[in-house]
C-alpha cells in the first residue's frame, strides 16, 4: 500500500467526467435510444381546481397506446411524505398541468399532433395560500419566553416580506426513459428506468409502490444530469412512472423527454413565502425578542412542502443571537402546480426576510448594518431558536468581518450615499445534511469496492454538474492512501449501488463523504502492508458497506423541534453594489464579494464553482426571475419570457473561502451547494434600501422599482450612463 | 408541417462530406443528433434562447434549433465532436471548472472557439450572451477562455 | 409562383419562424426560401440614399461601416437583438416583416423616415415605413410580394436609440426608442402600441418650441401601452416619458 500518494484533497484535481462533458462524448438522457423505442407526451389538466367529465381521443388512434390510471398495477400514488397526489388523475383536478393520461407512438410527429379532449366540471380554485382550507403541515419553534423579551425591549421593529415562485431552470429539461425488465440478477419481469435525476432510491421507491413490483424487479439508473437545484429531487418520481406504465403496458422502452414549455409548466418550483417579523430590540442594539409568522404556498400537492418548511423556519431567526423566539409556520394549499424541492429548501425565503429585516431594525437604531450584526451574531457556545448549542465550528463573525473588510464597506457606504447607486450586506448560514433526526432515520449507505488499482465507489449520491464523483473519489483517495486516478466511481445504478440517501440538503460531501471515509479508513486496515493487486490475489473480492453514524452528542426532539436541528452549519455573508436607472428602474448589481465558511475545501476550485453558481442563481431570484401566474398557469413558460441572468447581468464575483473544520466531516468538510444562494437576494434589497428604494419584495423588477420611487426620476441627479445599452 | 418529402442535402460536417436524405425544412440539430448521430449538439429550448445547440456554420455561431437542413446545404459544420477532444479550449474548460453539469458545454466551446484568440473579458461576454449557463455563473467559463490561451 | 399558387410565407434567417414551428403554433405550410438569395444582402450608397438589403443580418448591419456611418442607432438596435447566434441569422427584413410591436429595428426605421421596397410580380413599390404597418402584426404587403430592401434618406441630427429590455441581453423589449435630436426631432417608440408609434405630434410640438414636460406629456397621448407577462401599461408610460428626456438632453447619456 502506497502512502506516498499525493494527498488529493484540497488540491483542483481534473474532474472525473469532465473530458466526456467537453468533447461531446457525455450522455443525457436525450442522447439514448433503443431498439423499438416508443415516445410518450402528456396529457394534462387545462383548469386549476374540478372534476373530469369526459375524456375523447379525436382521429386515428392507429399505432398509439393511451394510459391512464386504470394501467396502475400499485397503487396510486407519487411516494414520497404524504400520500395525496396520484400519478395520474382519477376523476378530481387540483391545478393546472396535472398528469392525466399519457399517449404512446413511435413518431414523435403524430404524437404531437394528437388531440385529446377532456371536458371537465370546473369548480372554484384557491389562490391564496393565507386563505387555504388546507394546511399541509404546521411548525412551532419556542424559546424562553416572548412576553419578557418584548418587555425588555426599547424599541419594537415589525416588517413584512414577501418572495416568489422561482424555476430551477436547468437546461437539461426533466427525462427518463422506461425499459421493459429489470436485468437485475434473477429477476425476471419488472422494469429499469433511466433518467435524469438527483435521487434514484426515491425514484426507486415510487415506482415499487405504484406498480406493485418487489424491490428486486425495479432498477432506476441515473445518466448524466444537466442541472437539478433540487427540481430534480422528487418529479423524477412522478415522471419514472407515467414512463414505466407506458413500458409495461406496450412491452416497449418508451422515452418521456419534457420541452422546455412542459417543463416550466408542469414541474415543481420554489415556494413563494409572506413572512411577517416582530421584534424587540434595545437601544443600543441587541435583540431582545423575535416573534416571525412565515405561510409557504405548496402548490396542490403536499410534495416536500413539510420539510421546505421545516428548514425554512429552522433558519427564520437568521444568524442570531435572542433568548426569546417564537416561531409559526405553515405550508397550505393552492391550485397551482406543487412545489418542490428548490436550493436551500425554505431557508432563503425566511433569511432574506430576516437579513431585510435586520436592516430596517439597524436603520430604525440608527446603527450601520455592520454593527447591528455584530452585536447580535452567533458566537460558539450560543443558542440557536432550537436550543442548538454552537461549537467551535461556528463563524458568523469571521465571515462578517471578512466580508466587510474585503469591500471597505463602511468606506464604500459613505461614498456612495445620495448617488443612484447602494451597497448592502447580508449575513446568513445554512444548515449541512437532512434535518433533525432525518439522518438517522435515513440510514444512509456507501460502500467501498477494492480494485486491482485502488477502489470503486459505490453510492447512489449522484453528480448533477456539482462534482459528486470527483469530491467523493478525492476523500478515498486520501483515506485510503492511493492516487485519485486510481478511485472510480460506479453509476448511480440501484441494481449495483446501496442508498446513500438523495443528494440534497447539502449532505452528500459532509454525510456521505464522512461514510466512505469510514470505509477507506478500515479498507486501508484490511490491506495493511498489501497492495490492492497483492489483496485480490490472496484474498478475492473486498467490499466494505458502512452506514452514517450519529454523532456524540447529538440531539433532537422532533415534537417539540429542540435540539441539534443540523450536525454543522456553513457561514456566509454577501457584499452587493447596485445601480439602479433613474429613467427606467432597472437594477444592475455592478460587484458582488461572498465570504463562505464551510468547514474544508475538498477541490477549492469546485467549492467556488458551487458559490459563484449558486450566487448568480440567487441574483436571478433577487433581480430577474419572475414567474408570471395567471388563472392558475405559468403565463411565462419560455426562455425567452422566463428571464434568468446571462454573461451580460452577472457582476464580476469575488469569492472568499474560509475553513473552520467540523470534526465530523471529511477531512472537517460541511456542506456548501445550497448556502450560496441564501444572501444574495437580501443584499441586493439592502443595496437598493441604501440608494433610497424601500422594497420589501422580491423579485425587484423595474416595475416594482418603479412604484417604490414617488420623485419624478427625470429630475434626479447624478446619473451613470449604461454603456452598453444607451447608444449616444 | 409534415417532414415526408425527401430530398438531399450535403455539406461538410466535422472536415467529412455528408449528403442525407432528410426534409429540407428538418431542423439542423434533429438532422446532427438523429441522421448524423452526434449527440453533442444538446437541446434546452428550441426558440434560440439558451444557445446549447450552438454549432458553426462556415466558422459562424448559429441556434442549430432554428436552422433548417436547406440552409446548411453546401456549407461547412463544425459540432463538439468536430473539435477533436485536445482544443484548447476544451483542456481549459476541464481544467478551470467552465463545466459543470456540461449540457450547455459543447455550444458554450463553439460560442468560445467564435471569439477567435484572447478576446477581452468584454468580447467574452457579449460573444457568450446567448449561451445560458445556470451552473457556474459565467466566471468560470471567463477563466476557462482567457486561460485556454496560456 | 407567390401570386398563382396561393400564400407562401417567405422564410430566412428563421430566428422567428422556426421558434413558431418548434412551439407547433406555425399553422402556415408552405414556404418561400429567401436565405440564399445574395443579392439582397447588399448594404450600399443608392442615390445618396442609404440602402439595405432585407436579407442583411444583424451581423451585417452591425460590422457594416455605411451603416454606423450613416444610421448607428440602427447598429446600436441590432446588436440588442438576441445573443451572437441570432444576430448572425436575423436578418432586417425578417424583423420588419414579422411585424412585432416589440420589434427593436422598428423605431430606428421609423424614426428615420426609411422607404420600405417592396417587389411583387414584375412590379416595384416604395412604401412610407410609417405606412407600413396598418395593426397589430398586419401589414401593406401583399402575399405576392417580398420586401427586397430599405431607402434611408441622409439624416441629420443627433441620432439616439434605448431599448429596455428584460434583462441586459436576450430580452424581448419592454419599451424601446429612437430619436433624432435637433431642430426637427423626430421620435419613434416600440412595445408601447399595437405598432410602433412615431410620435408626430409631440415632434410638432418640439419643432415649435414646446418644454421637454410639454413633450412628455403629448408623447404619452401619443402611446397606448398595455400590461403583458413583461411588463405593465404604467411602467411603459413613464419609462417612454422619461427616455423622451434623456434621450433629447444634449450631451448626456
Amino acid at each position: 500500500m502506497s502512502s506516498r500518494a499525493r494527498k488529493a484533497v484540497g488540491r483542483n484535481v481534473l474532474r472525473k467526467e469532465g473530458h466526456d462533458k467537453v468533447t461531446g462524448a457525455a450522455r443525457y438522457i436525450d442522447d439514448l435510444t433503443f431498439p423499438g423505442l416508443l415516445h410518450a407526451r402528456t396529457i394534462r389538466s387545462t383548469i386549476p381546481a374540478g372534476e373530469i367529465v369526459k375524456v375523447r381521443f379525436k382521429g386515428d388512434r392507429a399505432g398509439f397506446t393511451l394510459v391512464d390510471h386504470h394501467d396502475i398495477p400499485g397503487r396510486n400514488i407519487v411516494a414520497l411524505i404524504d400520500e395525496d397526489q396520484p400519478c395520474l388523475a382519477e376523476r378530481k383536478i387540483r391545478h393546472v398541468a396535472e398528469p392525466i393520461l399519457l399517449l404512446v407512438h413511435e413518431d414523435r410527429e403524430k404524437l404531437r399532433a394528437a388531440d385529446v379532449q377532456i371536458e371537465y366540471r370546473p369548480s372554484t380554485p384557491n389562490y391564496d395560500p393565507e386563505r387555504s382550507a388546507i394546511t399541509f403541515k404546521k411548525i412551532a419553534i419556542d424559546k424562553g419566553d416572548l412576553d419578557a423579551g418584548f418587555a425588555a425591549a426599547d424599541v419594537i421593529v415589525e416588517g413584512e416580506y414577501r418572495t416568489g415562485l422561482q424555476e430551477q431552470l436547468y437546461i437539461e429539461t426533466n427525462g427518463v426513459i422506461a425499459v421493459p425488465g429489470s436485468s437485475v440478477a434473477g429477476a425476471a419481469g419488472g422494469i429499469t428506468v433511466y433518467g435524469s435525476m438527483q435521487c434514484p432510491y426515491y425514484v426507486h421507491r415510487a415506482l415499487v409502490i405504484l406498480l406493485g413490483l418487489p424491490a428486486g424487479k425495479v432498477r432506476v439508473i441515473q445518466t448524466e444530469t444537466g442541472g437539478g437545484f433540487g427540481g430534480k429531487e422528487e418529479y423524477p418520481s412522478m415522471m419514472a412512472g407515467h414512463a414505466a406504465l407506458a413500458a409495461l403496458k406496450t412491452g416497449r422502452p418508451v422515452k418521456l423527454v419534457y420541452d422546455r414549455v412542459e417543463d416550466m409548466l408542469a414541474t415543481t418550483k420554489r415556494h413563494p413565502s409572506i413572512v411577517r417579523h416582530r421584534t424587540g430590540v434595545t437601544r443600543d442594539g441587541r435583540l431582545t425578542a423575535i416573534d416571525i409568522d412565515a405561510v409557504l404556498d405548496g402548490g396542490a400537492y403536499a410534495t416536500l412542502s413539510a420539510v421546505v418548511l421545516s428548514r425554512g423556519m429552522i433558519h427564520a431567526a437568521g444568524p442570531y443571537r435572542c433568548d426569546h423566539i417564537r416561531i409559526r409556520g405553515r405550508a397550505t394549499m393552492t391550485n397551482t402546480p406543487p412545489n418542490g424541492a428548490f436550493r436551500g429548501f425554505g431557508a432563503p425565503q425566511t433569511q432574506f426576510a430576516a437579513e431585510v429585516h435586520m436592516d430596517r431594525i439597524a436603520e430604525r437604531l440608527g446603527l450601520d448594518p455592520v454593527r447591528v450584526r455584530e452585536i447580535n451574531a452567533l458566537r460558539p457556545g450560543d443558542t440557536t431558536a432550537t436550543g442548538q448549542r454552537l461549537g467551535k465550528d461556528s463563524s458568523a463573525l469571521q465571515v462578517l468581518r471578512e466580508a466587510v473588510t474585503r469591500t471597505g464597506f463602511r468606506k464604500r457606504r459613505r461614498a456612495l450615499a445620495g448617488t443612484n447607486r447602494g451597497i448592502g450586506l447580508s449575513l446568513f448560514f445554512h444548515g449541512s445534511g437532512f434535518t433533525g433526526a432525518g439522518e438517522v432515520k435515513l440510514a444512509a449507505k456507501a460502500s467501498l469496492a477494492l480494485t486491482h488499482k485502488g477502489a470503486r465507489i459505490h453510492v447512489a449520491s449522484t453528480e448533477i454538474g456539482q462534482g459528486t464523483r470527483t469530491m467523493l473519489a478525492q476523500i478515498v483517495a486520501d483515506a485510503l492512501g492511493v492516487r485519485y486516478d486510481d478511485v472510480d466511481v460506479n453509476a448511480a445504478d440501484t441494481g449495483e449501488v446501496p442508498d446513500s440517501g438523495p443528494t440534497v440538503a447539502s449532505r452528500t460531501c459532509m454525510i456521505v463523504g464522512r461514510i466512505l471515509e469510514r470505509c477507506a479508513e478500515e479498507m486501508r486496515a484490511r490491506l495493511g502492508r498489501l497492495t490492492p493487486r497483492q489483496y485480490l490475489r490472496a484474498f478475492g473480492p473486498l467490499v466494505i458497506t458502512k452506514q452514517y453514524e450519529r454523532p456524540a452528542g447529538m440531539v433532537w426532539d422532533d415534537t417539540v423541534y429542540k435540539g441539534d436541528a443540523y450536525g454543522s452549519y456553513g457561514w456566509g455573508c454577501d457584499v452587493v453594489e447596485v445601480e439602479v436607472d433613474r429613467d427606467t428602474y432597472e437594477v444592475r448589481p455592478t460587484a458582488f464579494t461572498t465570504v463562505h465558511e464551510i468547514g474544508k475545501a475538498i477541490h477549492p476550485m469546485l467549492a467556488v464553482g458551487q458559490i459563484e453558481g449558486g450566487s448568480a442563481q440567487g441574483l436571478g431570484y433577487a433581480i430577474l426571475e419572475d414567474v408570471v401566474m395567471r388563472d392558475g398557469r405559468m403565463a411565462n413558460a419560455t426562455l425567452t419570457n422566463y428571464i434568468i441572468p446571462t454573461s451580460l447581468d452577472t457582476p464580476p464575483m469575488q469569492v472568499v473561502l474560509l475553513e473552520n473544520p467540523y470534526p465530523h466531516g471529511p477531512s472537517g468538510a460541511k456542506g456548501v451547494g445550497e448556502m450560496p444562494i441564501d444572501g444574495p437576494a437580501p443584499a441586493v434589497i439592502n443595496a437598493l434600501r441604501h440608494a433610497g428604494f424601500d422594497l420589501r419584495e422580491i423579485p425587484a423588477t423595474p416595475e416594482r422599482v418603479m412604484l417604490t420611487s414617488s420623485v419624478e426620476s427625470t429630475q434626479r441627479t447624478p446619473r451613470t450612463p449604461r454603456k452598453s445599452q444607451a447608444w449616444v | 408541417m409534415g417532414l415526408t418529402s425527401v430530398s438531399f442535402v450535403s455539406f461538410v460536417l466535422n472536415g467529412r462530406r455528408k449528403k442525407l436524405d432528410v426534409h429540407p425544412l428538418k431542423r439542423l440539430l434533429d438532422v446532427l443528433r438523429e441522421d448524423c448521430g452526434l449527440t453533442g449538439t444538446k437541446e434546452g429550448c428550441g426558440e434560440g434562447e439558451c444557445g446549447a445547440c450552438t454549432v458553426l456554420i462556415d466558422g459562424v455561431p448559429v441556434n442549430s434549433c432554428l436552422v433548417p437542413a436547406a440552409h446548411a446545404d453546401g456549407t461547412r459544420v463544425t459540432t463538439i465532436e468536430g473539435l477533436g477532444g485536445r482544443h484548447r479550449l476544451q483542456r481549459a474548460f476541464v481544467e478551470h471548472g467552465g463545466a459543470q453539469c456540461g449540457i450547455c458545454t459543447p455550444g458554450m466551446i463553439l460560442a468560445a472557439v467564435a471569439l477567435g484568440p484572447r478576446p477581452s473579458l468584454h468580447d467574452i461576454k457579449v460573444g457568450l450572451a446567448g449561451n445560458l449557463c445556470r451552473c457556474t455563473g459565467y466566471s468560470a467559463i471567463y477563466r476557462s477562455i482567457q486561460q485556454s490561451h496560456v | 409562383m407567390l401570386r398563382d399558387e396561393g400564400p407562401l410565407v417567405p422564410m430566412a434567417g428563421c430566428t422567428d419562424l422556426y421558434v413558431a414551428l418548434n412551439f407547433g403554433t406555425l399553422t402556415e405550410t408552405r414556404f418561400l426560401d429567401l436565405w440564399r438569395l445574395d443579392a439582397l444582402r447588399t448594404i450600399a450608397i443608392r442615390e445618396g440614399a442609404l440602402s439595405i438589403g432585407a436579407l442583411a443580418t444583424h451581423t451585417d448591419l452591425i460590422r457594416s461601416p455605411l451603416v454606423r456611418r450613416r444610421l448607428p442607432m440602427l447598429a446600436a438596435a441590432a446588436s440588442e437583438i438576441g445573443g451572437v447566434q441570432i444576430q448572425n441569422r436575423g436578418t432586417l427584413g425578417g424583423n420588419v416583416a414579422n411585424a412585432s410591436p416589440a420589434g427593436d429595428t422598428l423605431p430606428v426605421l421609423a424614426a428615420a423616415d426609411a422607404t420600405v421596397v417592396l417587389r411583387g410580380a414584375g412590379a416595384t413599390r416604395r412604401v412610407p415605413f410609417s405606412s407600413f404597418y396598418t395593426g397589430y402584426r398586419r401589414t401593406v404587403r401583399r402575399p405576392d410580394e417580398l420586401i427586397v430592401s430599405f431607402e434611408i434618406a441622409p439624416i441629420r441630427g443627433r441620432q439616439r436609440f434605448r431599448k429596455v429590455g428584460t434583462r441586459a441581453a436576450q430580452a424581448i423589449s419592454k419599451v424601446v426608442m429612437a430619436v433624432i435630436a435637433g431642430e426637427t426631432p423626430r421620435i419613434a417608440v416600440g412595445s408601447v402600441a399595437p405598432t410602433v408609434v412615431r410620435a408626430r405630434r409631440t415632434e410638432a410640438a418640439l419643432a415649435a418650441g414646446a418644454s421637454v414636460a410639454e413633450a412628455q406629456r403629448l408623447l404619452l397621448d401619443e402611446i397606448a401601452p398595455i400590461d403583458d407577462i413583461r411588463s405593465t401599461a404604467e411602467y411603459r408610460r413613464r419609462v417612454t416619458a422619461n427616455l423622451l428626456a434623456r434621450l433629447l438632453a444634449p450631451r448626456s447619456a
